[in-house]
């Protein structure tokens, strides 16, 4: 599993994406910076971390997303790619029209950094393989534009088709008002793509995979997809390859 | 208006002025005034505070640069080192809250990768008036918004700090923003300077008129009109400042690279002048080299800006163009603007015409030091407040939970959840702990950190008051499992052209740097703020300390929470009686008086040796520091962290209050399994250090009950929820209310 790390100016989770990669995975990392294009072939899975890639000038991921880059990002995922976009990185991907939505400021206008409780809304992805549906997890959120919005035909979509991989929920699983940090629709904190070969989510997995952190649910999504690009995950393959 | 008018209306005196004029061998141009003005001023100079400061302990073995640097360096071994750093943005912050205390988290990062290192903690010390003022709100509110949008955007995380919130604070809010970075031994580089002919360059952002004589503004008192140095307060770009900071650190890997320096208060004046003194040698630059974002600027406002995110750098010559390469990957330009020169002077053009002409040793070294006398004040005369006079409230349960709901004990959630304290992933204990710590990755380690005044106690007794910041920042660091290595300062006081101030500063120095000496943790850098004052109040003497200490194994740190059921809770240390200056006789009975708890450094030692040791055994379950609020404020917040209870008896002769909310130091309250108790008994009997167990850990009930020896009883029983309800909200429904 190889995987290459976009680096955006002002992006400030790739170090952190490429420890838990390369350190506490064991598998082979790459940054790639935003003015370079690649080729898809090149590499397994493409994380664009978070961060304040421009300083979140005009819309948070709204620059970014005409890096030349993202246009390696775009061929990729329509190859069927596994792409994950983590905070800034989910916002580049709605802006670049890879995942649908858009993200406002959080309902109190404040960033927010605690952590935060999942309902595991899909298992049959490759990111989320290794949780059961409906599992609770427990993982860090640091951002000041976490609201997701889309129309409710869009929700509805998400929902029947079984796309929304993580629900901001309690410690019991239950998806109420009280435990939306930040006024998503839906209590929504991750999406996945129709191929569902892209998932964007506002949580940060990279933060809580190790013991010493004193949490390692997010360890579960990066070896969710390891087991699924050696093939060993019980999802088996998704669309085109 | 004749020159020494002029010179008198930038802040110099007659006698400064003329040793200028003796210096340079004639008048002064306007040009040469500005710098000299700003070079000059106390923020620059530190000409009331430089022969005291001498008094502070700054040698140790592990100690690889001391004060006189962009930041102070520790050793922590595997060949790293750690860089530490804290800075006031008092001023512009009173001003304009959010661009005021953005910018000085900006400054504080520059100083450490100035050094080459990676900065990887930020921590912030604040003080406010009272949170019902609405313009302290506004205050409050805008500061923190300030440093939250800098310290996220640069992905650093804001791992500490402290709140208090005084009227003394007022008018006149303090923000001291500390940073730490991490580097490789071998990697340091230091800001020079050297070597005739090699090439100034200026990189980041484009210089503009903000900030021009920011520095002097910071060396004034506050008036009515402050207002109008809006514009003396700097803007930042946090988004510029990390594309600044990926740069630098890319070029910093360079051997080519000779010396390089942040441009902070006094602009490319200071950078300059401190570059050059620190060599021995000149520099000779031409202003109109400089890339601007305003048109028409003259040389004065050229060299006195304090445009943010900027830096000077000295590189061998033949590799402007390397610099250059380096700095466009980043979409920032990189610009030759002179050349150091072997004469000592700060050579300033215009186009290739001389404008000012200065020794670079006498603008950045050369101030006369203001030898001042403190007088004591006249309050410290008739302090003595007989606490005998105080009766005791009848229900102590309603005491604690005043206690907890006070904004300088509660929790601050509100705030440290706006900042990014996760990202890194290097953040093992979090915002709301005795002390962050911070797993060093690459090794088994981790360094804890933390910045600890108590500024009433500083108020009624200077001398106890600066001992005690330090016994406490260290205590906080040894209840982590970490030992104290390396504290830098920020001493924030009053005018010092005040006598009765310059005693408090005077006071406060000797007890930081007794209890510095005597636990052998060496001052390695600081900074002073005076000034701190209105015309209504002046400020609470406020020796803010930073402090940085190591553990050998990250894996053993320890935190405040009670973990288990079951556990037995012990106080480590002894209780006497000691209510003054207390948070209890503030909130409860609105007496800020009485004599401050004294620090016994010998106790203080053989405490923290205790602590390590035991940590170290993996003895302890939990160990927290009592500070404000007492013993009983202490085993709460222990219980609040764990959401578990507790339930014990103590036995003492003590009045009840003083007993469970008096200050007095030393003091750390631990759990541990009952097993391990005998094992504690046997190292707290080497460190001589008394152990007394005061209760066990339950689900979720808190009931103290105290005992003396004549029959007499108090109780405190209240629920877990009431406590934490009362600790967790209270500062969110004062700000948001």
């Amino acid at each position: 599993m190889k995987s290459a790390i976009i680096v955006f100016p002002g992006s400030n989770c790739d170090g952190d994406c490429f420890h838990v990669l390369s350190e506490v995975l064991g598998q082979p990392a790459e940054y790639v910076f935003h003015k370079e294009k690649f080729s898809a072939g090149d590499f397994d899975l493409i994380v664009l971390p978070g961060g304040f890639s421009y300083g979140d000038y005009l819309r948070a991921g709204a620059i970014a997303r005409f890096s030349p880059a993202m246009e390696s990002v775009l061929k990729a995922a329509e190859r069927g790619k596994l792409i994950l976009g983590i905070c800034n990185g989910f916002q580049i991907l709605l802006e670049a029209g890879l995942l649908p939505g858009a993200m406002m400021k959080n309902r109190d206008l404040k960033f927010h950094c605690h952590d935060v409780y999942l309902k595991v809304g899909t298992a049959d992805s490759p990111f989320t393989n290794l949780y059961l549906p409906g599992e609770v997890v427990k993982m860090p959120v640091a951002h000041g534009q976490g609201n997701y919005y889309a129309d409710e035909d869009t929700i509805e979509r998400l929902k029947s088709e079984n796309r929304i991989a993580f629900y901001y929920s309690d410690e019991k699983g239950r998806v109420t008002e009280k435990a939306n940090p930040n006024g998503s629709a839906a209590n929504i904190a991750g999406i996945l793509n129709e191929g569902r070969n892209v998932l964007g989510m506002m949580p940060h997995p990279e933060r809580c995979a190790e013991e010493i952190l004193g949490n390692a649910d997010g360890k579960k999504l990066f070896k969710s997809i390891l087991e699924y690009l050696e093939g060993r995950s019980k999802i088996g393959k998704i669309g085109r390859s | 208006m004749g020159r020494l008018e002029e010179a008198k209306k930038l802040g110099l005196t007659e006698e400064e002025y003329n040793l200028i004029v003796r210096t340079l061998g004639r008048e002064p141009n306007d040009v040469e005034l500005g710098m000299y003005s700003v070079m000059w001023s106390e923020h620059c100079s530190y000409k009331n505070s430089r022969p005291l400061l001498k008094k502070f302990p700054t040698k140790a073995p592990h100690v690889l640069q001391g004060p006189g640097e962009n930041a102070g360096i520790v050793d922590i071994g595997d060949d790293l080192a750690v860089v530490l750093k804290i800075e006031s943005h008092n001023h512009p912050s009173a001003v304009e809250p959010y661009q005021g205390a953005a910018t000085g988290v900006g400054g504080i990062i520059r100083d450490i990768f100035a050094m080459g290192a990676r900065p990887i903690a930020l921590l912030d010390s604040l003080r406010f008036g009272e949170l019902d003022d609405p313009r302290v709100k506004y205050l409050f509110g805008g500061v923190v918004s300030g440093i939250a949008d800098y310290g996220n955007c640069m992905g650093i995380p804001t791992v500490g700090g402290e709140a208090y919130f005084n009227d003394v604070y007022k008018d006149n809010p303090l923000v001291n923003a500390m940073c730490v970075g991490i580097i490789r031994r071998d990697e340091i580089i230091r800001g020079k300077a050297q070597g005739v002919g090699n090439s100034v360059m200026l990189v980041g952002a484009a210089t503009g008129r903000d900030g021009i004589h920011g520095a002097s503004f910071a060396s004034e008192e506050l008036s009515e009109e402050s207002e109008s140095r809006r514009p003396s307060v700097q803007v930042g770009d946090p988004f510029m400042e990390k594309l600044l900071l990926e740069a630098c650190l890319e070029l910093l890997k360079e051997k080519w690279v000779v010396g390089i320096q942040d441009l902070g208060a006094a602009g490319l004046t200071s950078a300059c002048a401190e570059t050059a003194a620190r060599a021995g040698s000149g520099i000779e630059l031409d202003v109109a080299l400089v890339p601007r974002r305003e048109t028409e600027m003259t040389p004065y406002e050229v060299m006195l800006s304090e445009s943010q995110e900027r830096m000077l750098i000295i590189v061998e010559k033949g590799h402007e163009e390397d610099v250059k390469r380096i700095f466009e990957k980043w979409d920032l330009f990189a610009v030759k603007i002179g050349e150091v020169t072997g004469d000592g002077m700060l050579r300033v053009l215009e186009n290739g015409k001389t404008v000012a002409e200065i020794p670079a040793k006498s603008l950045a070294e050369g101030a006369p030091v203001i030898k001042r006398k403190g007088r004591k004040p006249a309050y410290l005369e008739r302090q003595d407040l007989d606490c005998s006079k105080i009766r005791m409230p009848e229900n102590l349960g309603d005491v604690l939970l005043k206690l907890l709901g006070s904004p300088n004990i509660a929790s601050k959630a509100w705030i440290y959840q706006q900042y990014d304290h996760t990202v890194r992933t290097d953040t093992v204990v979090r915002p709301g702990s005795d002390a962050a710590v911070l797993r060093v990755k690459g090794t088994k380690k981790g360094i804890a950190l933390t910045t600890d005044c108590n500024g009433l106690y500083c108020y009624l007794d200077p001398y106890e008051g600066g001992k005690q910041a330090v016994a406490e920042a260290a205590r906080n660091l040894a209840v982590t499992g970490a030992k104290p290595l390396a504290i830098t300062d920020c001493l924030n006081f009053g005018s010092p052209e005040d006598p009765e101030v310059y005693y408090q500063f005077e006071k406060c120095i000797d007890g930081i740097a007794e209890a510095a000496r005597f636990l052998e943790i060496p001052v390695v850098s600081g900074n002073v703020s005076f000034y701190n004052e209105s015309s209504e109040r002046k400020i609470f003497p406020t020796p803010v300390i930073g402090m940085v200490g190591l553990l050998e194994d990250v894996s053993k740190h320890c935190t405040l929470a009670f973990k288990k059921p079951g556990d037995l809770v012990v106080l480590l240390g002894v209780n006497t009686e000691e209510l003054g200056a207390s948070e209890y006789l503030r909130v409860i009975f609105g007496i800020e008086g009485g004599r401050p708890p004294r620090v016994d450094l010998d106790r203080e030692k053989r405490l923290l040796i205790l602590c390590l040791k035991a940590i170290r055994q993996g003895l302890l379950n939990s160990a927290h520091d009592v500070s404000e609020g007492g013993l009983a404020v202490a085993i709460a917040e222990s219980c609040i962290a764990g959401n578990l209870g507790f339930k014990g008896k103590i036995r003492s002769d003590i009045r009840p209050d003083a007993l469970l909310f008096g200050e007095c130091q030393s003091r750390i309250v631990a759990s541990l399994s009952e097993d391990k108790l005998p094992a504690l008994m046997e190292v707290a009997r080497e460190a001589g250090v008394e152990v007394t167990v005061l209760g066990r850990v339950v689900l979720e009930h808190f009931l103290i009950e105290v005992k003396d020896s004549r029959g007499g009883s108090k109780r405190i029983e209240l629920s877990l929820g009431e406590m934490a309800e009362a600790w967790s909200k209270s500062l969110e429904r004062k700000v948001e209310g």
